[in-house]
């Protein structure tokens, strides 16, 4: 469903990334490890198009990136559920209406999913929280209402960026098992991570492929975990 | 049948999310309303003027332009005699509808204005004033000056093209200065919501780029901004044209004795001109913010 075929980003001062390659195909599970400033994050702006590939072909849903409009990038995008580092939320509004936010600048009706919502605000333990603001809440809160905001719409692909960071190992096991109940759905996954406890528990649930940026390529790890 | 149903329902809705992505802003909110208030004042007193001198130049173009003045200077005892023979020669002259002699209390009245009404008249050399009104074919100024000069030589036509043409001409300029003004005024609250709009937009980055992420077209974006500012401009200009118009209607009347001039203010249907003030207000509003937003959007991903 994305697509990197032999992809470079450069920030401007040399490269961060080179001749990179990654299918994210339907039910696939995928780790991305490295250290800190090996360029995960902007691996995964390259996946949902807030970074253009300066070299190679990046491809979401059959189509070139590169000749994509701006609609069509919204419109790709809302296939494609983030949990974002810093969460990224609007702040004036209660964490409810920001977890329902997709669907209302989709022009789905927010009413309708009111029931949807009402389960995902329970599974993500934030039901009693619905009114706080995002500022009212802890990191782990916050995480929680990321992904849940990432995955209202119901989209093909998943994109995680260290989504455990901020919560505690019990909240970190309840993010993955729903990231691996929504991969058994058919939904492909990537998960930038540190965590090495959770890829061990994720590849005892799932067929999770590890990947590490090393030296600006992306390699496949192995059993070294 | 659940389309059409679907319409005004889907309106509704998605108008109502636009209205809360955006965060309420007190201060900048606060001095568009301003502007745009300040901005209709104005442009009712521009419009209250450029539909008083247009008044003006069509009363003065068409009263004077179908009158004209004899005016006979001669010795007093001859003055009847030469006043006689004028009429004469005017009453046989094509195209003349109309002359009248106008009488000592007249010539008093139109001099009040400038010297009080107690002057006595008989002690002044005044002129005799004859005055004329031409009919629809119009008469042939030239040779009727000719024949009043062979018959009656203290008798001088004064047509008043001399004096009108400048005055028409000074009343049609301050018609379009007041158009010009209307239009000036136009951009300026356009400027102005632009410039206002790039600083909300500037100040919601963080929300434009949320709302972008999570997958908003610009659309969806610019009507967010586009609503609030174009309201923010309608309210504006409806206080500021209702205070201009209150304003306009408690101006002093200009008296009778400055009759010729006019009032400056609206008359019988024009009052309802103003009121197309605020939705051009709303309508420069809606482009300003709408060229605004989608100039800065293409700046983001």
């Amino acid at each position: 469903m994305i697509e990197l075929e032999n992809v470079s980003y450069n920030y401007g001062g040399g490269e961060l990334l080179s001749n990179v390659s990654l299918n994210l195909a339907p039910g696939s599970f995928h780790f991305l490890t490295g250290p800190s400033g090996a360029g995960k994050t902007t691996f995964l702006k390259l996946c949902y198009m807030e970074l253009r590939a300066t070299a190679g072909h990046v491809q979401a849903f059959g189509a070139d990136v590169r000749s994509m409009g701006r609609d069509d990038i919204a419109r790709a995008r809302r296939r494609i559920g983030v949990v974002h580092q810093d969460c990224q939320f609007l702040d004036h509004l209660p964490i409810s209406e920001n977890i329902a936010l997709p669907l209302a600048v989709s022009g789905q009706s927010t009413s309708a999913e009111a029931d949807n919502l009402d389960d995902l605000m329970q599974w993500v333990g934030l039901k009693r929280r619905a009114h706080a603001l995002p500022a009212e809440l802890s990191g782990g809160e916050r995480q929680r209402a990321a992904l849940a905001r990432a995955v209202i719409m119901s989209p093909d692909v998943i994109l995680a960026d260290e989504p455990t960071g901020n919560v505690d190992w019990e909240m970190s096991k309840r993010l993955l098992s729903l990231l691996v109940e929504l991969n058994r759905m058919g939904k492909a996954i990537l998960i930038a991570t540190h965590d090495l406890n959770l890829i061990r528990t994720a590849k005892s649930q799932v067929n999770a492929r590890v990947l590490r940026i090393k030296d600006r390529h992306l390699q496949l790890a192995g059993a070294d975990l | 049948m659940r389309l059409f149903q679907s319409v005004p329902e889907r309106f509704r809705r998605t108008s109502g999310s636009e209205k809360s992505v955006v965060p309420p802003t007190g201060f900048t909110a606060q001095l568009t309303l301003f502007s745009a208030a300040a901005m209709a004042f104005l442009a009712v007193f521009a419009l209250a003027l450029s539909q008083a001198s247009g008044r003006l130049a069509d009363r003065w173009s068409a009263e004077l332009a179908r009158s004209a003045t004899v005016r006979i200077n001669a010795p007093k005892d001859q003055i009847d005699a030469q006043t006689e023979a004028v009429m004469k020669v005017l009453k046989t002259t094509v195209g003349i509808a109309e002359a009248r002699v106008i009488g000592k209390d007249e010539q008093q009245a139109l001099l009040a204005p400038w010297f009080g009404p107690d002057l006595p008249l008989d002690a002044l050399p005044l002129p005799q004033l004859i005055e004329v009104i031409e009919d629809e074919t119009g008469y042939d100024s030239d040779g009727l000056r000719q024949r009043l000069a062979a018959e009656t030589p203290g008798a001088v036509l004064d047509d008043h093209t001399r004096w009108r043409k400048p005055l028409v001409k000074a009343a049609d300029r301050l018609r379009s200065l007041g158009l010009i003004s209307i239009i000036l005024i136009t951009l300026t609250m356009g400027a102005m919501i632009a410039l206002a709009a790039n600083a909300a937009l500037a100040a919601n980055a963080q929300v434009i780029r949320v709302l972008r992420l999570i997958g908003a077209r610009d659309a969806f974006i610019v009507r967010a901004f586009v609503r609030r500012f174009t309201l923010r401009a309608v309210g504006g200009a409806l206080v500021g044209t209702a205070l201009g118009m209150v304003s306009v209607a408690f101006l002093p009347a200009a008296s009778t004795a400055g009759g010729f001039l006019t009032g400056l203010g609206f008359r019988g249907w024009n009052w309802f001109l103003p009121l197309t003030i605020p939705l051009l207000a709303g309508l420069v509003a809606f482009w300003a913010t709408r060229w605004a937003a989608f100039r800065r959007l293409r700046e983001l991903t």
